[in-house]
């Protein structure tokens, strides 16, 4: 059944007609096109397609795209300033060398900056403990940790 | 002049698009028109297809057609790379592996029809609605039962599942020297399966034009032109001109995106038929069930030594477990990536190894990260520890008493190492693990309550893969040079066109290092393209940690050439002797004087030639180059891993791990130092948490991240890593490679130190709390 879904992504208000069981996940990369969001598994666990949704990090691969109805939702691509500028965790990321093939990397940063946001220096610990629901094959984390840490400490600075 | 860019911290230039959502994953690429495609799939191990049905299925919504092996069966099927010649002088069997079912399926994933609809919806509610009709037979998963008298039977052309039995080694030197050994250590275990979980599952889009007559094949791959070669030569008989493949941005590899699948070809055919794009895009659980698994080995090893604790001969018997068809590079991985390893750092100076390679009803099983050295590594520091603690000996002593400390140095298992020094790798990874202050971190793990260990891994590994005459003797059906062009523009900007493929491991930032730091210009003047065969001339691709020692020296002939044109025409310029031009970092100069050109003037000179030697050369400046090497490599290094055990819960926590290792020469430390801790996290997710397992009957238990234990952030710690350095005698960047060192080395460090946690000779792999629990209570 087709239905009708009204939302903000990026800033900008879009409305489509999609089918009811249409993934929030679906909706972002084919009807928006806005592929920085990716799927990496089907059981809710790899965390690539983490976006932000009314201010939290969310799996959009589970949510339906009508649950998001009214809802404002941010991805990677809305994260840098609108002039390419990145954002400090981004930046961070990119410093300490913390992603290598880029598939997990727009789900970390996006949990990232949620979890900087109510974590303004945090510990190791805590950083490895935020990052359970994100895999990555290739950096083995190190340097997301410390990408992380880095990250939260410009954002609190307010770089 | 710039200052040196090899050896610096450079952060990657393909960051910007990664970290901004703006990557071009495969996934990424839709097609006008596209169509999608699902596969339907065996749920059974081992079965004959009695029929198929597809009335309801082809009437379902949106589909636009169904394919089976039927439609399939005039296509060859899918070739293997390299030829096993067995102990017998006969050729390994190799039985046919169709793209979609004949007749038969061999493994639960095994493809029985494709279904093409409008959307993948669609496609997946009629994959559904396909009834097949199956006669289900026993099976057999286990490669140490494959060869079982009554064992079901896979291939007709091969009898016993024996794809080959094959040897390496002198075995009655051998024998002799275990006859005088003053003591034996003898290990069996089993070096578990592995699901490679590169995070971008595998994608194929294939799409045919009739105005060109000519396909293009958009799929997450490592090497596009291979995938091309073999899916037109040997697969769909294609002239190799009117295939193109592109293989943009790819969310890692570790070997799973090497070989040509049965999907890839599935796509590119059925987008003929249909005159429209295919695309289909694996999800996570399909590719537990149809991404080539790795490893999967049951090892018997014994060591033999004197009195002093040194090696006088190994002997090591394996059955490897190929699964259900032989995938592209499977037959080499446990012989000649395997064997040859079997020397190590040691001067063990007679080795005799026999493989026995069996078919079962599992995925097909090929090179995963280290691909048979991590194997090898296994049995030799498993020995190398057990007999340490078994002689008494300290376990850096026994490895110090056997080093190699000469180069070259012939080994018994047929490689010549060129250069190396492990005293200073282990040295450095002793301090760098502080070994000194372990016996005081030991008693304080004790006051708690809990079991420490330290254990060390001496690796060594063959990479820049290969020598192409060498792998040919010894059965390889391609060549494993590489191929790199400079393309300079007129402005003195360059592109620079590999075979190497880029899936994780920076080349758009190592590469251009190297060709900004030679052509003396900042590196935002050098980009480099890979990964389309439109536009590259060749490629072998990036697998054996080949990308900087093969890929990047071809890069360097082809720029020695851009020199060697440059000087030419710097000599017309400068009115001098073509003998009397030095060339340095972007500046020609004429020796002895202060006159001088700078690159950029050379290469405007090329492209606008009005004052230019037209008598004696061609306008322009592009060259191209093929490097095939004269050796492999041999990157080496020390691993040294701490851990501690609640002997409560069985829980293991690695509490500390340094890894020292000899890479030659470094272009980009920060780089290196980010594939060693991906690695070493691979190689400890082997020990102590990955493993995929499969009931008797062949159904895979491990068919997500549910059952499949992928370390997660809180599993592993942070690294100490540090380098030292043997330039490599053979290329002329001493360069040697450093993407697998991680996943060979860490394996053996982790259960030599848990081992030695536990107080226990051997303990299997993966050490999970339920099995470190249960190796406590039987030794209570």
């Amino acid at each position: 059944m087709a239905v009708k879904i009204s939302m903000k992504v990026n800033g900008k208000a879009v409305t489509a007609e999609v089918e009811d069981r249409t993934l929030l996940v679906t909706f972002i990369r084919e009807h928006l096109r806005l592929t920085g969001t990716h799927v990496g598994c089907d059981t809710a666990q790899c965390g690539a397609c983490t976006v932000d949704m009314d201010g939290r990090a969310v799996k959009s691969c589970a949510f339906l795209a009508m649950q998001a109805e009214g809802a404002s939702i941010t991805t990677i691509e809305g994260v840098a300033k609108p002039d390419g500028t990145l954002h400090p965790m981004q930046a961070a990321f990119k410093e300490n060398h913390g992603l290598q093939c880029g598939f997990c990397t727009p789900g970390m940063v996006m949990n990232a900056i949620d979890f900087a946001r109510g974590n303004p220096n945090p510990t190791e610990q805590q950083i490895r403990e935020a990052l359970d629901g994100n895999l990555c094959r290739c950096t083995g984390y190190h340097n997301i940790v410390k990408s992380i840490a880095a990250g939260a400490k410009a954002m609190a600075a307010g770089k | 002049m710039n200052a040196p860019l090899i050896g610096a911290r450079i952060e990657r230039k393909e960051d910007y698009r990664f970290l901004t959502g703006a990557g071009q994953y495969t996934d990424d690429v839709t097609l006008p028109n596209q169509s999608h495609a699902v596969f339907v799939r065996s749920p059974h191990a081992h079965a004959k297809i009695k029929s198929i049905k597809l009335d309801r299925a082809k009437k379902a919504p949106g589909v636009l057609a169904i394919y089976t092996g039927e439609d399939l069966s005039k296509l060859g099927g899918l070739p293997c790379g390299w030829l096993i010649t067995d102990v017998n002088g006969q050729p390994m069997k190799e039985p046919p592996h169709p793209s979609l079912a004949q007749g038969k399926v061999r493994y639960v994933g095994d493809q029985v029809a494709i279904v093409i609809a409008e959307t993948e919806d669609q496609a997946r509610d009629a994959a559904e609605l396909v009834e097949v009709d199956y006669e289900v037979l026993p099976a057999v998963v286990d490669g140490s039962k494959a060869r079982a008298k009554g064992a079901p039977q896979l291939h007709d052309i091969a009898p016993d599942n024996t794809c080959y039995v094959w040897a390496l080694g002198d075995k009655a030197a051998c024998d002799a020297a275990f006859a005088k050994a003053a003591h034996v250590t003898k290990l069996e275990f089993i070096n578990n399966r592995l699901i490679p979980n590169a995070m971008e599952p595998r994608v194929a889009n294939g799409s045919y034009s009739r105005a060109d007559d000519a396909y293009t094949l958009y799929v997450a791959s490592q090497n596009p032109h291979v995938e091309r070669l073999l899916m037109t030569a040997f697969v769909m008989g294609l002239p190799e001109h009117k295939v193109r493949v592109v293989a943009g941005d790819v969310g890692g590899g570790f070997g799973s995106k090497i070989y040509l699948y049965a999907e890839d070809v599935a796509v590119t055919w059925a987008s003929r038929q249909l005159g429209r794009p295919v695309k289909w895009t694996s999800d996570r659980s399909e590719a537990f069930m149809s991404d080539a698994h790795g490893r999967d080995h049951h090892t018997v090893a014994e060591l033999a030594m004197d009195k002093d604790g040194r090696f006088l001969g190994m002997r090591v018997k394996t059955t490897a477990n190929v699964g259900a068809y032989l995938s592209t590079f499977a037959s080499c991985v446990p012989t000649i990536l395997y064997a040859t390893l079997l020397a190590g750092q040691y001067k063990t100076p007679v080795i005799h190894c026999e493989v026995t390679a069996v078919f079962t009803n599992t995925v097909p099983v090929d090179a995963y990260r280290g691909a048979g050295r991590p194997e090898a590594t296994y049995v030799v520091e498993r020995l190398v520890e057990t007999a340490a603690r078994e002689m008494k000996l300290d376990p850096a002593e026994i490895r110090r008493r056997n080093f190699i400390t000469e180069f070259p140095y012939q080994t018994p298992v047929a490689l010549q190492y060129d250069i190396g020094n492990y005293n200073a790798t282990l040295e450095a990874a002793q301090k760098l693990a502080d070994v000194a202050g372990f016996a005081a971190r030991k008693k304080a793990s004790q006051a708690k309550g809990r079991l420490r260990g330290l254990g060390y891994a001496a690796y060594i590994e063959a990479c820049g893969i290969a020598p192409s005459a060498v792998a040919g003797s010894l059965g390889a059906r391609a060549g494993l040079f590489e191929a790199g062009e400079v393309r300079v523009h007129p402005t003195g900007s360059v592109t620079v066109f590999t075979g190497s493929h880029s899936h994780g491991q920076g080349h758009e930032t190592t590469f251009a290092q190297v060709v900004a730091d030679r052509l003396g210009m900042p590196i935002e003047n050098v980009d480099i393209v890979h990964g389309d065969t439109s536009k590259v001339l060749f490629g072998m691709g990036t697998y054996g940690s080949r990308s900087i020692a093969v890929g990047g020296t071809a890069i360097v002939k082809a720029l020695d050439k851009i020199v060697a044109k440059g000087k030419k025409i710097a000599a017309h310029l400068l009115e001098a002797a073509e003998a009397d031009i030095e060339y340095d970092r972007g500046e020609f100069r004429v020796k002895g004087t202060d006159k001088k050109k700078m690159f950029g003037e050379v290469a405007f000179a090329a492209y606008v030639p009005h004052n230019y030697p037209h008598d004696k050369l061609e306008p322009g400046l592009n060259e191209n180059a093929f490097y095939d090497p004269s050796n492999f490599t041999f990157p080496a290094g020390t691993y040294v891993c701490e851990v501690e055990v609640d002997p409560e819960t069985g829980k293991v926590t690695v509490e500390k791990f340094s890894a020292v290792d000899d890479f030659g020469k470094i272009i980009n430390p920060m780089i290196v130092e980010g594939q060693v801790h991906g690695g070493v996290t691979q190689g400890i997710g082997q020990a102590m948490l990955e493993g995929c397992r499969y009931s008797d009957d062949g159904q895979l238990m491990t068919g997500s991240y549910m059952d499949y234990c992928l370390p997660r952030a809180d599993d592993v710690p942070s690294y100490q890593v540090d380098t030292r350095e043997t330039p490599c005698t053979h290329n002329p960047l001493g360069v040697k490679g450093c993407g697998e060192a991680g996943a060979i080395g860490a394996p053996a460090a982790f259960i030599n130190a848990l081992t030695d946690a536990l107080g226990v000779k051997d303990i299997p792999m993966p050490a999970t709390p339920q099995v470190v629990w249960n190796a406590l209570q039987k030794k209570n």
